[in-house]
């Protein structure tokens, strides 16, 4: 390669960014059409089985017997909130493992989650709030939990294996505050406490999906609107400094947004085990290296919750919220992350 | 110590050592007394000291007697738990070498109350023998599976890899036993139970069949000490001096996935414990396993009495589960272990 004249090789990296982007497009193709597929059959397959023409004529407004309330006021709202719960998931989750430089510093794994979940089962059990206030408990929560967990793992400066270790004490002290919250809940409560414990998308309305499609907007708007920056901070602070990015604001914004997204949508749906997790790093896998699949990533994290739902409805013996089906995909793929860190030899 | 250059101080250096142990113990058996008094005497309903002196007596004549009465096997559960947890810990840190390992980092409490649970949906399972039986082959599970999976490849296991094999695992387990568990309403109800441990309830019918496990796990243990002091030095050095670090290791781990495993068939997974007893203890007497064993058996017991009476106290009228309270004070305790330690060594 270093042979060849400096020419054709501008000409040949071009072309390989072409291609590259080409491939990109392709494949952001691919994953749209699989999301389409998914949020079909979420409107499509229920108590029975609804043909897509009639699920068009119903969400148009049309008079479809026997199937117009169940495409519109039950199967609409759960697959619009499965799929932005699932993008704020997927969104936030790389976002924090872009940041940290390290795919298991997702933060439902670090302690994020359990903080907002935290937050949301007081603010509603004991406090009885409902609503926009539950959302904001958990905002501000999730905000509270990451600053503690940064501050605690500060040494001269934050290691990743510091931060993961102190988020994963945090988040158990977190976790056992949720089960003595849920064990002070009435006994017919069962479900709802199940939400708290692995987060599902039963039961969802359209209103609850409002927060939700408002914080995607505003900070998935915020996170896209900063990918250059991400992108930058992902090389090392001093790169990122040097490549003229202003590096304390850009970061306090970057994380603020990406707490927002995922407290807000664990606020609503429940802490939905392992997609911040898994989004990511399925997301770098299927666009190749280069910038941080922040797109992708969102569109993964929407499709793991769509088929994890689907699964756990209609697929197996019993129905299963979707966490419980999320979780035992993201369990497996945590466990194969550390064994293949491990032999390669690289910290974990 | 101080006089360790004067001739023949190194004995002397060794008796004050021993005597400063001595004190330490019986300090600890005071107050392992002490907590036992306080666990049958404080609770949401307030008894007197004749009722106290009655209740013990077997008397269950007034109201008083009989909370007594029910207080006192609390106590023996309490104290059996955290004598077993605190124990298991300090095994658990001496075999892995790891300063992070407790049962409930490492997710063997949580394998232990999945089998637990799978037993029972899938098994019909009923009688507490069984549940003790599979409790410990669970917890035996899930040790090997987190051990050999913090592990695998370069560098052995590490805190980081280990505590992290133990999430994933904790995880995975809680997510199939709230899979297996939610179709089931007849034992549905017993998901909490199955989250968050405690000894409320424990009654002598409840604790009588889990007593052989728990004897042989200590037994097990203590037994191991010495070879323990001899894995402390690695692995290497150990096999030099003569110890068979395989069996020993093996036999050490057997005894700590006796002691969980009982003690999450009964009591549910309680964490942090086993956790937070051998660094108190490291402090106290040391590094040497014979004197560290014994003390965090004490110590564990004490920790875990002062924490269901802490639950019974600040939650009245109703309680706090023991592994709420545990919880909280150990996660703290595991926070600063890590914040000690340098990077390099995660």
């Amino acid at each position: 390669m270093s042979l060849t004249a400096p020419a054709p090789l501008a000409a040949r990296v071009a072309s390989l960014r072409r291609a590259r982007s080409r491939g990109r497009c392709r494949i952001a193709a691919l994953i749209g059409g699989l999301l389409a597929v998914g949020i079909t059959l979420t409107l499509s397959v229920g108590h029975s089985v609804t043909p897509p023409l009639d699920v068009v004529r119903a969400l148009t407004g049309g008079d479809v017997p026997g199937a117009g309330f169940s495409v519109r006021e039950l199967r609409l709202p759960r697959a619009v909130l499965a799929t932005l719960a699932g993008m704020s998931f997927g969104l936030g989750g790389v976002v924090f493992q872009t940041l940290l430089r390290n795919p298991l510093a997702s933060p439902d794994i670090i302690g994020i989650s359990s903080g907002a979940s935290a937050a949301a089962v007081v603010a509603i059990v004991l406090l009885g709030w409902t609503g926009a206030a539950v959302s904001v408990a958990a905002v501000l929560a999730g905000l509270a939990v990451a600053l503690l967990i940064y501050l605690l793992a500060w040494r001269d400066r934050v290691s990743g294996a510091r931060l993961i270790l102190i988020g994963i004490g945090i988040s158990a002290m977190l976790e056992s505050i949720i089960a003595w919250v849920l064990s002070r809940a009435p006994a017919w409560t069962l479900q709802e406490a199940l939400r708290w414990l692995t987060g599902s998308v039963n039961g969802a309305t359209v209103d609850q999906a409002l927060p939700v499609l408002l914080s995607l907007g505003l900070f998935g708007g915020l996170l896209l609107g900063l990918r250059r920056e991400i992108g930058a901070m992902r090389l090392s602070d001093d790169t990122a400094a040097a490549l003229g990015v202003p590096l304390l604001r850009d970061k306090a914004l970057v994380i603020l947004a990406a707490v927002g997204l995922i407290a807000v949508a664990t606020a609503v749906t429940g802490p939905i085990a392992f997609v911040a997790f898994l989004s990511g790093p399925v997301a770098a896998r299927v666009t190749g290296p280069g910038r941080a699949p922040l797109g992708t990533a969102a569109l993964i994290g929407a499709l793991l919750v769509l088929i994890g739902d689907f699964v756990g409805q209609h697929l197996l013996p019993a129905r299963y919220p979707v966490g419980v089906v999320t979780g035992a995909i993201g369990a497996p793929y945590l466990l194969y992350l550390i064994v293949r860190a491990n032999r390669q030899g690289g910290h974990a | 110590m101080s006089g360790a250059l004067a001739p023949g101080s190194p004995q002397a250096g060794l008796r004050g050592v021993r005597h400063a142990r001595m004190a330490w113990l019986f300090v600890v058996i005071c107050a392992l007394a002490a907590a036992c008094l306080l666990s049958v005497g404080i609770g949401t309903r307030s008894v007197g000291w004749a009722e106290i002196a009655g209740g013990l007596r077997g008397h269950t004549d007034t109201l008083g007697h009989s909370v007594v009465a029910v207080r006192v096997p609390r106590t023996v559960m309490a104290v059996l738990a955290g004598a077993a947890l605190g124990l298991a810990g300090a095994v658990m840190q001496g075999v892995t070498r790891n300063p992070l390992a407790d049962p409930g980092i490492l997710g063997v409490n949580a394998g232990a109350a999945m089998a637990v649970v799978l037993g029972m949906a899938w098994f019909g399972m009923a009688r507490l023998e069984a549940f003790l039986w599979t409790a410990i082959l669970g917890a035996g599970l899930a040790a090997c599976f987190v051990y050999a999976v913090g592990s695998l490849g370069r560098g052995g296991a590490t805190p980081l890899k280990l505590a992290l094999a133990g999430a994933a695992t904790s995880i995975a387990a809680s997510s199939l036993t709230v899979a297996v568990m939610l179709p089931r309403n007849d034992i549905a109800g017993g998901v909490r139970s199955w989250q968050v441990g405690g000894v409320g309830g424990a009654t002598y019918d409840a604790i009588l069949p889990c007593l052989p496990f728990l004897a042989a796990g200590l037994m097990l243990c203590l037994a191991s000490a010495r070879s323990l002091n001899l894995l402390a030095l690695g692995d290497e050095a150990a096999a030099g001096l003569g110890a068979r670090v395989d069996r020993a290791r093996a036999g050490a781990a057997l005894g700590a996935v006796l002691l969980c495993g009982a003690t999450t068939a009964i009591c549910g997974p309680i964490g942090f414990v086993g956790l937070v007893v051998p660094h108190l203890c490291r402090l106290l007497v040391g590094v040497d396993h014979r004197w560290l064993l014994p003390f965090s058996a004490l110590t564990g017991a004490i920790l875990l009495l002062c924490a269901d009476v802490l639950g019974r106290v600040v939650a009245r009228p109703s309680e706090m589960d023991v592994g709420i309270v545990t919880a909280f004070v150990g996660a703290p305790v595991f926070i600063w272990i890590v914040r000690q330690r340098r990077v390099r060594d995660l």
